[in-house]
């Protein structure tokens, strides 16, 4: 089946969605997601950054379909023809979408653990607006526990569905979900059950934001300063591969991921023995430095370089005037 | 007088039981098409017929059941959308507590048009004591063997059962009363795949509104071509209106398809005209979903011919000048009222009945009834009224279903045709009369 997606043409099998079409052209012309995971089945359709237009419905019936559409959950037709970031149209319904998603959202990036490595950030950065339009008081949730590794910070959730998919998908059994509707819609366990089985881990891996915490790695390092590597054992749980990433500091496994391609998505769900109790050196094979895309803030991870802004610092507060706070008394 | 077809009978007393309902020519369709017609004639006389779909989108019956996938093997269903929870509507409960056995006539038929052995009636939680009547109905039809194995001696068996919803107007759009009948969160599902390739449990199903599903009586009766002869062009035979607000004799009136609008509103046979003497300000034709039209609009289209009581006459502009019969939740507003609070008022409900799933109806329809309050509170700038329009624009078409058109809807309608007496709010707060009564009507804490 041939798609055109921003001028672009493509051969692709049927049953191939737009945004999997897309995704194979190249991230130019991706559309962003925040709620659809190729790994997760039927998940998507739901944050609508995806969106695109259908110029063309297929070439049977050339028509443009009267609404956007979301690429995600769309499969193509043969001779669809698609915009989407050469579309202002659909730029600007992105960018309502966006600010939707802020609007209840907290932007406490300064203390949140996803920072740096958080989908939401990036979609703001690319299409959100500088200053929101909101200006009434912004829903608020105390954070919980949910189980003794993971805490579920609701504040800061955009009601993906990610978790409750894999919880469905990838674990033996689901104890949380949606509770509530509309905007009091909350993610949570049936009375604070705790999530307790090898996988439930993931659901940390696949939020987008910083939902859902790993309980062993909250606020013990920015994600900018560890350095991520690939590693492996030979784990005694049969469904996990073992291959994990690890974020070192120093010498120090700070927390086990598992590993992400391009599109921040998953490849092996990994067990909770490989994320929570494996933090030695000695456990792991470690492969070699992952490789981080050069824009991404976890690739300034640079000591000298910043020994060198640390340097700076000093000499300006110095020029200043200021204390010399660094001087231990 | 105009022709009565689904509640010429309602009068009778107890026309609610099957003996009197059978005495005045009831569940004659089901003997005329179980033991005359193939299912394919039944379907064929429905297309004929012109019926449009009287839950709101209009689109024609016949086409939806052609639709129906038939693999073998695998059981069909009919679902009766009886989740009636449009602000503005009520005809379906009018219809189900008057004339129950008329919806379930219309069960048995449609459901041997279409082959399937069951069906089900999904009515609104806050409905129960109409799901009683109803029930109450079906034992009766049960005991007359109209129900259950091999139907008035033919090879047919039907079951139907009645599923009472939890009181969720989402519940109301097909996919998500699908879900919530399976027993689970009534999300709405993302399409494709529609209904009618697989629906219920995975298996081709037709939902259908209670008044279509009761008009395919009157149809199998008197035959498609002699129904389509009433009404107008594409808009045949008769529909009820639940006609409610400033009117003399609210109530639900069955029409004929084509009376002029005017006619309906003022003439004593229905509406009977404006309460107290007043003049009229706006009508919403269709539930609280459809854009409001000024008097002018709906009395008469852009191009200045009357307006007539059809899908076409009253969608003529488009949402320019126009608006939509939807399910004929016909709300007549006198000089009186205010369009913002009104307005406030329906953007409430929707904020209320969002599912939350997907971003832009979930938050947008909450900022929407904050800004509107904050209007009514006298604290309005017109960056507000600006905002406003902004915001309907990113929700409507950009939503799983179509919730968030029938929030959107309203907004852009009330801006587009009365935006002066927004800014008249924002510019002079001293105009803004009886909020406190107002909110108290609707226990609200005062912004």
């Amino acid at each position: 089946m041939k798609v055109t997606i921003d001028g672009i043409e493509i051969d692709v099998p049927k049953g191939t969605t737009i945004l999997q079409a897309a995704r194979m052209i190249g991230p130019e012309v991706a559309p962003p997601t925040m709620c659809y995971y190729s790994k997760l089945k039927t998940s998507g359709g739901y944050c609508r950054t995806c969106i695109v237009k259908v110029t063309q419905g297929s070439t049977a019936n050339p028509n443009p379909m009267p609404k956007p559409v979301a690429s995600c959950r769309t499969e193509v037709m043969d001779g669809m023809v698609v915009q989407n970031v050469t579309s202002p149209e659909v730029l600007e319904a992105r960018k309502g979408v966006v600010e939707f998603l802020l609007m209840n959202h907290p932007l406490d990036c300064p203390v949140c653990d996803q920072a740096g490595e958080c989908n939401l950030q990036d979609l703001g950065y690319g299409h959100g607006a500088v200053t929101t339009r909101y200006e009434f008081e912004r829903r608020e949730f105390e954070p919980i526990d949910i189980g003794d590794k993971i805490k579920l910070h609701m504040t800061r959730c955009i009601m993906c569905f990610r978790c409750v998919k894999t919880a469905e998908q990838i674990t033996d059994g689901r104890v949380h979900g949606v509770i509530n509707r509309g905007d009091a819609a909350e993610i949570s366990t049936y009375i604070e059950q705790a999530i307790d089985n090898d996988f439930s881990g993931n659901v940390i891996d696949v939020c987008p934001v910083g939902a859902l915490t790993d309980k062993t790695f909250r606020f013990k390092q920015r994600v900018w300063f560890t350095k991520p590597m690939d590693a492996h054992r030979d784990c005694e749980n049969p469904k996990c591969t073992g291959k994990t990433r690890v974020w070192l500091k120093g010498d120090e496994i700070l927390r086990v991921t598992a590993r992400k391609d391009q599109w921040d998505e998953v490849e092996d769900f990994i067990c909770n023995t490989c994320r929570y109790d494996k933090k030695k050196k000695s456990d792991w094979v470690i492969e070699g430095p992952t490789q981080v895309n050069r824009h991404s803030v976890i690739a300034q991870n640079h000591y000298n370089h910043l020994n060198n802004l640390k340097v700076q610092v000093m000499k300006q507060q110095k020029a200043l005037g200021f204390m010399d706070y660094n001087k231990q008394p | 007088m105009g022709k009565k077809l689904l509640i010429h009978n309602d009068h009778v007393p107890n026309i609610h039981t099957l003996d009197v309902y059978r005495a005045h020519g009831g569940y004659a369709s089901v003997e005329k098409a179980l033991k005359t017609m193939t299912p394919d004639q039944v379907t064929d006389e429905v297309k004929k017929s012109g019926l449009r779909g009287r839950g709101g989108a209009g689109f024609p019956t016949g086409m939806k059941w052609s639709f129906l996938a038939k693999p073998e093997g695998v059981p069909r269903y009919l679902v009766c959308n009886a989740d009636e929870s449009e602000p503005g509507t009520f005809k379906d409960r009018y219809l189900m507590e008057k004339v129950p056995h008329a919806l379930i006539e219309g069960m048995i038929t449609s459901s041997y048009a279409l082959g399937a052995k069951t069906s089900y009636i999904y009515i609104r939680g806050e409905y129960f004591y109409v799901a009683r009547i109803v029930e109450k109905a079906i034992e009766e039809a049960y005991a007359a063997g109209l129900l259950g194995k091999n139907i008035l001696g033919t090879d047919f068996s039907h079951d139907c059962y009645v599923q009472v919803g939890g009181g969720a107007y989402i519940c109301g759009e097909e996919t998500a009363l699908l879900e919530s009948l399976e027993g689970k969160r009534g999300n709405p599902r993302i399409k494709p795949p529609f209904p009618a390739v697989a629906g219920l449990w995975g298996c081709p199903t037709v939902v259908n509104n209670v008044e279509t599903i009761a008009a395919v009586c009157p149809i199998v009766n008197m035959g498609g071509e002699e129904y389509a002869k009433i009404g107008i062009g594409k808009s045949t035979g008769t529909k009820l209106i639940s006609a409610s607000g400033h009117i003399n004799k609210p109530g639900v009136y069955e029409i004929e398809l084509g009376i002029p609008v005017e006619e309906f509103i003022y003439s004593n046979e229905y509406c009977g005209g404006i309460r107290n003497g007043k003049k009229m300000k706006a009508v919403v034709a269709g539930g609280s979903s459809v854009p409001i039209l000024p008097t002018e609009l709906i009395l008469t289209t852009a191009k200045g011919e009357p307006r007539l009581m059809t899908y076409e006459s009253l969608g003529d502009g488009g949402f320019q000048t126009g608006t939509m019969l939807g399910s004929g939740g016909f709300i007549v507003m006198d000089e009186d009222t205010s369009i913002v609070k009104n307005l406030f008022t329906f953007t409430r409900f929707y904020h209320h009945e969002s599912c939350g799933q997907c971003s832009p109806c979930r938050e947008g329809t909450g900022w929407m009834e904050k800004i509107l309050k904050k209007i009514l509170a006298g604290h309005g700038t017109e960056q507000d009224v600006e905002l406003l329009w902004d915001i309907q624009s990113k929700i409507e078409g950009k939503t799983i279903c179509p919730l968030g058109e029938a929030a959107a809807w309203p907004v852009a309608a009330a801006l587009r045709h009365f935006k002066h007496e927004f800014l008249d709010y924002v510019k002079n707060p001293q105009n803004i009369k009886d909020v406190k009564h107002y909110y108290r009507l609707n226990n609200l804490v005062e912004a």
